[in-house]
């Protein structure tokens, strides 16, 4: 697995993008955003900003108006299949994910729908699962994994498709203090290109060199994480805080 | 979950017959109780027979099945008070009038119902829940079905979860858990997780979608099944089915 890269295109390229719900709320109001290929991206803003909304309409889960292209490949009802190969979410609650009776039943689901088969299938299940750490509950059921085991292998669904981009909705939600630290480690051994929706600040900072800020459905920043959380005004601005004692150093 | 309550793990010849195979033969032999006449009582002793017999192969013991066959309590119930109220020629059971017609009413319902529980608890003890799905799926059931018994299997555990942290919740606020008392907490309880668990639907549909969901849930590809498994599964079936046939035959 590796998530080919093409050279010279741009991993993600939003433009644009706007959304309303159904009632006419508008939520997204012109998202405008490009990833480059092997970059990993901090999504930070506050409870409503229209974080897992946006995150929602990369994989055309929600379609709302603006322009969207996926390792160069624009999204449209024609694209949809591979998009939703091309970028893989893992959502915040794993039981939200993980809906199949065995974990190595979950992991093969992705691959199997996308027209993946044996033996190759199991080649995949198999792969994505040591990728997490997971391999030896592959018969298991999710529902006997702790937070932290379920958090992983719901990586390791989506890693099975071979994603370009990977998405994690608030991925330290949730974890014990070593659970959150062994994902950290986990994310870090994955040569992905990384969009990361957190309220998780140090996290984002730990994982990400560049972060975004999206408020009333806009982005307000982007620029290198640290920056941004040293901008203590802009950060109060938005409804962020830092944890209580923590400095990001210079 | 359900099927560490019903299932009894194990590698006897019935746990390894394909889960399609048992599913059609239970059906089948389920058909062929419900369709004796019940008057045939030496048929319903052959059904007894065959499913002991199974029960044996599967080394599974009596007690087993005893315990969980207490589901069938209130039909049991219904059973036992017929012959006491229909009407009818009476007949002396014991030194009891009761109605003939209510009497062989009772023993029907009590006869038929029993070997279908058992053969239930029969087909759950012997087959992975999962493997039932599978068997659904090889027979060609209806994708919506499939996906239904799926995710069923997968959150019945989360919204008794849910269920049960509510419940402590609530008796942690000082409501008292006696039946009349609690009612109303229990009937909005209800209602809340209602809403929570078509929420969580609404969330997991989205998560299939993220992963390439058409409609069905994908499924590998089926060993075949010789002929020699589907009549070695389905003999138990046969027999019963033979039994039927007989006891129905217009003499």
């Amino acid at each position: 697995m590796g998530g080919g890269r093409v050279a010279g295109v741009s991993a993600l390229d939003v433009r644009g993008l706007t959304y309303r719900y159904p009632d006419g709320t508008a939520v997204l109001h012109g998202i405008d955003l490009h990833v480059e290929p092997g970059e990993r991206v901090a999504v930070l803003g506050p409870n409503g900003a229209g974080k897992t909304t946006f995150v929602l309409h990369l994989n055309g889960v929600l379609t709302g108006t603006g322009h969207i292209e996926v390792a160069g490949l624009p999204l449209s009802p024609d694209t949809m299949r591979e998009i939703r190969r091309r970028v893989g979410v893992v959502f915040q609650d794993p039981d939200d994910q993980l809906f199949m009776p065995t974990v190595a039943d979950d992991v093969a689901f992705g691959p199997a729908n996308f027209g993946v088969t044996e033996p190759e299938l199991g080649e995949r299940v198999r792969a994505a699962l040591s990728a997490v750490g997971m391999a030896e509950h592959a018969d298991r059921s999710p529902m006997h994994l702790s937070e932290g085991q379920r958090r992983r292998v719901a990586l390791a669904t989506v890693l099975a498709s071979d994603p370009e981009l990977l998405v994690l909705d608030e991925p330290s939600a949730n974890l014990e203090p070593v659970a959150r630290r062994e994902l950290a480690e986990v994310l870090l051994s994955l040569d992905r290109t990384m969009l990361m929706v957190t309220h998780d600040l140090p996290y984002a900072l730990q994982l990400c060199p560049r972060a975004v800020l999206i408020d009333n459905g806009v982005v307000v920043a982007d620029g290198p994480t640290r920056d941004l959380l040293a901008d203590a005004d802009l950060l109060a601005a938005h409804r962020l805080e830092l944890p209580w004692g923590f400095v990001p150093q210079p | 979950m359900s099927g560490g309550v019903l299932y009894r793990p194990g590698d006897s010849p019935v746990h390894r017959i394909p889960p399609q195979v048992k599913l059609l033969a239970a059906f089948a032999a389920v058909l062929g109780v419900v369709a004796t006449p019940r008057e045939a009582f030496w048929a319903f002793g052959i059904d007894l027979f065959v499913v002991l017999a199974v029960w044996s192969v599967a080394g599974v013991p009596v007690g087993w099945f005893a315990r969980r066959a207490v589901i069938e309590a209130p039909f049991v119930l219904l059973a036992v008070v017929l012959p006491f109220v229909s009407g009818g020629p009476r007949v002396d059971v014991l030194g009891v009038a009761v109605s003939q017609d209510g009497l062989l009413a009772g023993w029907n319902i009590l006869a038929k119902g029993t070997l279908g529980v058992l053969i239930a608890l029969t087909l759950a003890a012997t087959t992975q829940p999962r493997d039932l799905v599978l068997g659904l799926q090889r027979l060609r059931a209806p994708a919506w079905f499939v996906t239904i018994a799926t995710l069923m299997l997968r959150y019945v555990d989360v919204i008794a979860g849910e269920l049960r942290r509510t419940r402590i919740a609530r008796i942690s606020r000082g409501d008292d858990p006696r039946f009349l008392w609690q009612a109303g907490a229990v009937a909005r309880g209800a209602g809340t997780l209602f809403l929570r668990s078509y929420e969580r639907g609404e969330r997991v549909h989205r998560a299939m979608l993220a992963r390439g969901w058409a409609g069905h849930m994908p499924a590998g590809p089926a060993a075949p099944v010789g002929a020699l498994r589907w009549v070695a599964g389905g003999s138990p079936a046969l027999v019963i089915a033979t039994a039927w046939a007989v006891a129905a035959w217009p003499v």
